[in-house]
């Protein structure tokens, strides 16, 4: 039976996981992801059924773990924002090679117009450099009805695939009907081709003709997929080809139908046929895609085009950032301005008084005593270079800190503090939080170990991973054993309370620290806020909102 | 019935509660719902802007086109301003007066004021303060949500129903609480609207 439910596109496509069978869903937290993860962990059936949920260290971790799980039969799901597939790049890419055997995906979220991030990678390039089919669903319905279809995918390919959400699906509500029971899960069976598995040369040579075979036999497999679809239109002056969520922008815009004839691309790899036969009947062709321009490069070559076509690269859609409503309509208007169905009264004009107004650290959160106390300590040394990291602290590059100079990938602050002081910065310093140490910086930590370089390295400890709202950290109560594990000396390692009232304490901890010539480490503690207050409301009395 | 909504604040102050609130009335009136949220850094303190949609047809876009939204709920006011491009012509702003001022560069609130009057139709209290007077202090966004309840086809009812079964968990209290601002709200706006 179906039931209508109210849920995230991260949610739909969480529950219909469960729904298909899923056995183990691993992840790490990251903004626009994190909720499919969360949706597990609270679901009664996951709980029932002993659904793996557990958050892991990194993507790298969490990708492997679910291979592991696809190696030994069951459907296994693994999480990450979109960077959070070059963290686990290695194990990805890999996994074209060795496949799966019970049903694997890889959800991602992609963040156009880098709401909560550093670029605006689009993983469908990931999934053709891998050999990986890509599912993008546009709406809610389909982010639940591609986890099935995914898994039956991946089992028939056996190859992983990957489910690749944006931003404006993972987080938005919609109705959704739903089943309301789980299938099965598998039992457990290993490979029948039990080489692919084992990546050595000799067999890594005999998989890479039949991976590419798999992947032409894929090709096909888009051209009759019921994600795929071609629309008929009445006018062949223009053509569209839209993916994604960007469908949706377009119904919005004709909702008496689309006039020009369309192909509507939700599976990869690229449906070249569908293609060939719409550019045949058309005189120009517009792209619309949600990301980069990544169907719109495969159609263009370097040289001429059979047909115009239209899109990101020659500017008739925007470049960068997020597709809306607006910008398909102005695309379509560039392209056939005597189209009295778009056009519309000029909207109001943006208010002039209004201001930005940009995040910033919580009041009471430990970051702030450590950037306070930090920039009162390196007051003294013009030339001090403060190397930061991923998470809430990075918010000390703003205004009333200004004290971040770098800030690249999840644990490059230890990384790119021990390069420049190689090359001669003196005072490099390291601000990381603890669950991005855990994530990326233990490694990094033991280089600096092992050359006992000399820089700073301040862990700045809230107990939780923050930023994404506060989910378990893998080396929480564990930071000072890694260090020392590392191989830290005891002495060069110190831990403080990041309190107002230890503000003088910990300008002189630092101050005598980045004398220290060498290696040493300052882990500030302070639980985050948020998470004092959901634990606080859990134990103490009940809160209005 | 078709209303496309706009609703804004500042990172904190409570507005997916809104959201989430009048996205389970219309569930339950078997409405089709399309909701947008940011989460992730701008939580932290800074503009937090949802688009809801709530449509007895199927919706097809998540987000709302400039020029085509029929109200701006807000929980501050230059937040509201902020969004004025996507305002029909004859959409209402509904808002509340009082400014979170967690920046050095906040406009004057006197220029604020004057900006959201001239901005055609408004209904404009303090939703904090109606709160505090009801010995209710932290309903301030249940109060934004009764005030912006006369313009969106859905019947009271159903909304404190949702209102009831949203804070349930939290005793009867705050239910009680919740409901009593929803109320009063709704009918200032309604007295302040003409209707």
């Amino acid at each position: 039976m179906k039931i209508k439910k109210l849920l995230l596109g991260d949610e739909a496509l969480a529950l219909g996981a469960v729904n298909a069978g899923l056995s183990g869903a691993y992840g790490y937290p990251g903004t626009p992801s994190t909720e499919i993860m969360e949706y597990i962990q609270a679901n009664a059936v996951a709980k029932e059924r002993g659904i793996h949920s557990h958050w892991s260290a990194n993507e790298k971790t969490a990708y492997e773990e679910a291979l592991g799980m696809s190696y030994a039969g069951k459907r296994s799901m693994v999480t990450m924002k979109h960077v959070g597939l070059n963290a686990c790049a290695d194990a990805f890419v890999n996994s074209g090679m060795t496949g799966a055997n019970g049903g694997m995906l890889v959800a991602v979220a992609d963040d156009p117009s880098m709401h909560s991030s550093q670029n605006e990678q689009d993983s469908r390039f990931y999934g053709d450099f891998a050999f990986v089919p890509v599912l993008e669903p546009a709406d809610q319905q389909e982010a639940y009805e591609m986890a099935e279809y995914g898994f039956r995918l991946s089992e028939k390919s056996a190859l992983p695939v990957i489910i690749r959400l944006v931003t404006r699906l993972s987080h938005s509500r919609a109705t959704v009907e739903v089943d309301d029971a789980a299938a099965p899960q598998n039992e457990l069976h290993f490979p029948s081709d039990g080489k692919r598995w084992v990546l050595m040369p000799v067999n890594s040579k005999r998989r890479y003709p039949e991976l590419i075979k798999i992947y032409e036999q894929l090709e096909l497999e888009s051209e009759s997929s019921p994600f795929n679809e071609y629309i008929p239109g009445s006018d062949h002056s223009l053509g569209i080809v839209v993916s994604g969520i960007a469908y949706n922008y377009l119904k919005e815009l004709f909702p008496k139908g689309i006039p020009f004839p369309t192909v509507r691309i939700s599976q990869y790899p690229v449906p070249k046929g569908m293609l060939r036969n719409l550019s045949e009947q058309c005189d120009a062709l517009l792209v619309i895609e949600e990301g980069q321009p990544f169907i719109e490069k495969a159609l263009r070559g370097v040289l001429d085009n059979m047909v115009p076509i239209h899109g990101k690269l020659d500017g008739t859609l925007v470049r960068t950032g997020e597709l809306n409503p607006d910008h398909v309509r102005d695309a379509l208007l560039i392209l056939k301005p005597g189209l009295d169905e778009l056009k519309k009264e000029e909207p109001r004009a943006q208010s002039e008084i209004t201001v930005p107004r940009p995040p910033s650290l919580c009041k009471g959160c430990g970051h702030r005593d450590v950037f306070g106390a930090l920039n009162d300590a390196l007051a003294q040394y013009p030339d001090a270079r403060i190397f930061g990291d991923i998470g809430c602290y990075t918010l000390g590059y703003l205004a009333p800190f200004n004290a971040i100079h770098t800030v690249l990938d999840m644990g490059a602050s230890i990384t790119m503090a021990k390069g420049a002081s190689e090359a001669g910065v003196h005072p490099a310093v390291a601000v990381i939080g603890d669950s991005t140490f855990t994530h990326s910086g233990l490694a990094g930590l033991l280089d600096a170990v092992n050359e006992d370089s000399n820089i700073l390295v301040i862990i700045s400890d809230n107990l939780t991973t923050g930023m994404t709202g506060g989910q378990d950290s893998q080396g929480t109560g564990k930071i000072e054993e890694i260090c020392l594990g590392l191989g830290v000396s005891a002495e060069c390692l110190h831990t403080i309370d990041s309190l107002p009232k230890n503000h003088d304490n910990m300008v002189s901890l630092f101050k005598s620290a980045i004398e220290h010539k060498g290696l040493s480490v300052v882990v500030s503690r302070r639980e985050c806020i948020q998470t004092v207050r959901r634990h606080g409301a859990h134990r103490g009395p009940k809160a209005t909102d | 019935m078709k209303t496309d909504i706009i609703l804004a604040g500042v990172g904190g102050q409570g507005i997916l509660s809104v959201a989430t609130i009048l996205g389970a009335a219309a569930l339950k009136e078997g409405l089709y719902i399309k909701q947008s949220e940011v989460h992730g850094m701008s939580q932290r303190g800074g503009e937090v802007q949802s688009n809801l949609r709530i449509s007895s047809e199927k919706i097809s876009s998540d987000l709302i086109p400039t020029g085509a939204a029929d109200l701006i709920v807000s929980l501050e006011p230059m937040e509201a301003l902020r969004y004025l491009k996507y305002l029909k012509p004859d959409g209402w702003v509904i808002t509340s007066t009082a400014p979170f001022v967690n920046i050095d560069n906040y406009p004057d609130e006197a220029l604020v004021m004057r900006h959201l009057e001239d901005s055609g139709n408004v209904v404009a209290f303090d939703m904090d303060e109606l709160a505090r007077q009801l010995a209710a202090p932290r309903s301030g966004n249940m109060a934004l949500l009764g005030a912006a309840s006369p313009f969106i086809d859905i019947s009271p009812d159903k909304i404190e129903r949702a209102i009831s079964s949203v804070f349930s968990s939290k005793g009867e209290k705050i239910v009680a609480d919740n409901i009593k601002a929803f109320r009063t709200a709704r009918e200032k706006s309604l007295q302040i609207a003409g209707m």
